[in-house]
């Protein structure tokens, strides 16, 4: 048998799962496998300005393949860094490896030099974690580290590894395991048969009826799944912030966004619907406004892979615990069997599906995606989003930071495709957006990807520009610049008179010139006709260029539809004045 | 209302510390919590009493299962169950008082395991119920030290939380 320092295994193992590209930061006690890399060319190490970039980096890739990404830090503040990065990916249940360095295994508790309790600090945002407690573990903890991400709800694990159990002339046997058996963790590989057969027939009693779905659909990669049912049903589709694009935006069925910043036909529709199917979807506080209020005449189906999402905030009728694809297979099987069936008396009651297309068609026009244009002469940051729309033909990645620029690219960015929005849900992490794009980038060189972001955001990671140009990674960073802090400005405008309490930027950079100090290009956006040039030489003669957008925009737009707090679902602001 | 949680836990460091973690993330409420390890030494059996309306009785349950150490739990106040604590109870014994204590240990049937001129230590088994009558009845002000183990429990009759 092959015999390799613990260093070797870790690589070996890493380049047995596939893994192209590790995004890190190398320090004391990672130097034996840093040493490890050198010496082949397998796997490929990206060398990042800061460690929460490299998280971050790590799950935009992830989320743009499906596959986990792989990140290495050294111990103590590199392993601290990369927290926000971690919690962000578990957050929105994204398959990601950590692997942390750790002091020699004689001083862990000792306070030695760059120690930290990485097991501890991250074990409410891990889904599992390992320590390695001799070298020949190493192969089958990377196993199961990818086998436990990977599965069932997918999420972040780290391995921590003392520096002693990595040193080059301690070798070991090695061979990779084929698989992997871990007794206590069995992920559902089936939904109930019984139940879905009865959630299908509730779904065609519905006279009115809708489909939620979630970020689930998108992990589970069941979007032509999903596809197929809505339109087999011909039922109305509205997706959750992290679902966006299972089912095509520009689709005649699909209702757009709902929740806090959802579309006002999406969350009356939720609120009048008689029949949800939830799928992949968590019943998050920014979809139910308040739950005791939440969709009062419903009765709800909910497919998840985590037992433990279904009725935690809001009570469901028909749970279905299983993988997506998998559930949503059967569900197209038994209606197709329904349908067949000329006598079945389960057929979906045409005229009330009519209907309730009609009452839809014109919740559609009350709103409608309307922003009063130029009114300050300024570019209205709804205007900015489907101006990159039209130039990027709604095909591009779009890796989103956190704020007033993320709800107005869910909203007015159309996708049509699953995978290709990528942004912080559910921990709303500032920063996220241009490390996300970089990932997606260097997996994906031909595609465009866009970091769209404001600049609050883009000053978490900008650092990262200096990695972009080390690794010729061309994102295209499209800034959103209100000098404001925009969402925070949003609420104390409408809950504290006002009262700008910290939200305003001051001191902002000139951009252009910080982008072409790290050697890429920056360019001023103001008005309608500089935003299409921008847009016609980032996609054409700097195609291969990191660009920075810099677009100034109207600093006193608000994002609407925003849901009243401790309302319904249907109670909404739809402009400054307008209130339903 | 109160529940009795029994689990089957991997016998690995840092197990403990994610269990008790995800009671104290989440807000979950733990009375008392037992662990010792199995006749399987790769298992350890741990039993939670926790209370809480039904909706996070639930959460709780689905959270642990999530746990990968977690092999296998169960809610043992869903079923017929024994649950015992052991107590040992340090009481001021002198005088007259003396006879007294020991009469209520034997009413409760504690064994005086500990003896001193002024002292008895006692030890007590049985349900939190019990254990909280005799402290009761023995009274506040000779009390010097109490120490409970918390709950062990165990389903009745054939059924076994085992893999």
């Amino acid at each position: 048998m092959e015999m390799l320092s613990g260093g070797e295994m870790l690589v070996r193992s890493l380049h047995e799962e596939g893994v192209e590209y590790v995004y890190g930061y190398p320090g004391g006690s990672l130097l034996h496998v840093y040493d490890a890399f050198y010496n082949q060319s397998a796997v490929k190490h990206v060398l990042v300005r800061h460690e929460q970039a490299a998280a971050h980096m790590a799950d935009g890739y992830a989320r743009a393949t499906g596959k986990p990404g792989v990140v290495m830090v050294t111990s103590g503040p590199g392993a601290t860094n990369t927290i926000t990065g971690i919690a962000t990916a578990f957050t929105d249940s994204i398959p990601m490896i950590v692997i942390t360095g750790q002091v020699m295994s004689h001083l862990i508790g000792d306070d030695a030099f760059q120690e930290t309790d990485m097991m501890g600090i991250s074990r409410p945002i891990v889904k599992h974690s390992f320590s390695i407690k001799h070298p020949s573990e190493i192969a089958e903890v990377v196993k199961k580290a990818f086998y436990i991400s990977t599965t069932g709800r997918p999420g972040p694990v780290v391995i921590d590894i003392p520096k002693d159990m990595t040193v080059p002339n301690d070798r070991h046997e090695y061979s990779y395991p084929k698989k992997v058996k871990i007794r206590s963790y069995t992920p559902p590989q089936k939904g109930h048969s019984g139940q879905i057969r009865k959630a299908v027939e509730l779904l065609l009693e519905g006279k009115r009826p809708i489909i939620y779905s979630g970020g689930g659909v998108v992990l589970g990669k069941a979007s032509d799944q999903l596809r197929k049912l809505v339109r087999e049903l011909n039922y109305p589709i509205t997706q959750t912030l992290m679902g966006l694009g299972a089912y095509p935006a520009t689709d005649r069925q699909s209702l757009g966004m709902l929740g806090m910043h959802g579309s006002y036909e999406a969350n009356m529709a939720m609120h009048n619907a008689d029949v949800i199917l939830a799928l992949g979807a968590r019943f998050d506080d920014r979809v139910t406004n308040a739950v005791n209020k939440f969709c009062p005449d419903a009765k709800i189906v909910h497919v998840d892979i985590d037992p433990s999402s279904i009725s935690k905030t809001v009570d469901v009728d028909i749970p279905i615990v299983g993988p997506m694809d998998n559930v949503l297979d059967e569900m197209l099987e038994i209606l197709a069997e329904i349908k067949a069936d000329k006598n079945s008396a389960a057929l979906p009651d045409q005229a009330a599906l009519e209907s309730w297309w009609n009452q839809i068609e014109e919740w559609r026009k009350r709103h409608a995606g309307k922003y009063d244009k130029n009114e300050s002469g300024l570019l209205k940051p709804q205007e900015a989003i489907q101006g990159l729309w039209d130039a990027t033909k709604g095909q591009a990645y779009i890796c989103s930071d956190v704020g007033q620029h993320q709800m107005f690219a869910a909203q007015y960015y159309k996708f049509d495709e699953p995978n290709k929005w990528i942004n912080s849900g559910g921990l709303g992490t500032m920063g996220f957006g241009f490390p996300a794009a970089m990932g997606v980038k260097l997996n994906f060189p031909d595609e465009m990807v866009v970091c769209v972001t404001g600049e609050g955001s883009i000053q978490m990671n900008i650092q990262e520009m200096s990695t972009c140009l080390q690794y010729g990674i061309p994102v295209k960073i499209f800034c959103l610049n209100n000098g404001t802090l925009g969402m925070v400005r949003q609420w104390q405008d409408m809950n504290y008179e006002g009262r700008h309490s910290s939200s305003y930027m001051e001191s902002l950079p000139d951009w252009g010139m910080l982008a072409a100090s790290y050697g890429h290009i920056g360019i001023n956006v103001e008005g309608k006709e500089q935003l299409d040039q921008a847009m016609a030489d980032c996609f054409g003669k700097y195609k291969d260029r990191l660009v920075f957008v810099n677009v100034v925009i109207d600093p006193d737009e608000h994002v609407y539809p925003m849901q009243v707090p401790t309302g319904a679902m249907r109670d909404m602001w739809l402009s400054k004045t307008e209130r339903t | 209302m109160r529940h009795i949680i029994s689990i089957l836990l991997e016998n690995e460091p840092g197990a403990l510390a994610r269990v008790v973690g995800l009671f104290a993330q989440r807000s979950y409420n733990i009375e008392t919590l037992t662990v010792a390890p199995t006749e399987d030494p790769t298992l350890s059996r741990m039993t939670i009493t926790t209370s809480g309306p039904d909706r996070v009785i639930e959460q709780i349950t689905k959270q642990l299962n999530k746990l990968i150490e977690v092999v296998k739990l169960v809610d043992l106040t869903e079923g017929a169950h024994l649950e015992r604590e052991l107590m040992l109870i340090k009481v001021k014994a002198s005088g007259a008082q003396r006879a007294e204590i020991k009469r209520t240990s034997d009413i409760f049937r504690g064994q005086i395991v500990d003896v001193t001129a002024n002292v008895y230590t006692i030890q007590l088994t049985g349900k939190t119920a019990k254990l909280e009558a005799f402290i009761e009845a023995i009274g506040p002000s000779c009390i010097l030290e109490t120490v409970r183990t918390g709950v062990s429990g165990i389903a009745r009759g054939e059924k076994t939380l085992s893999i």
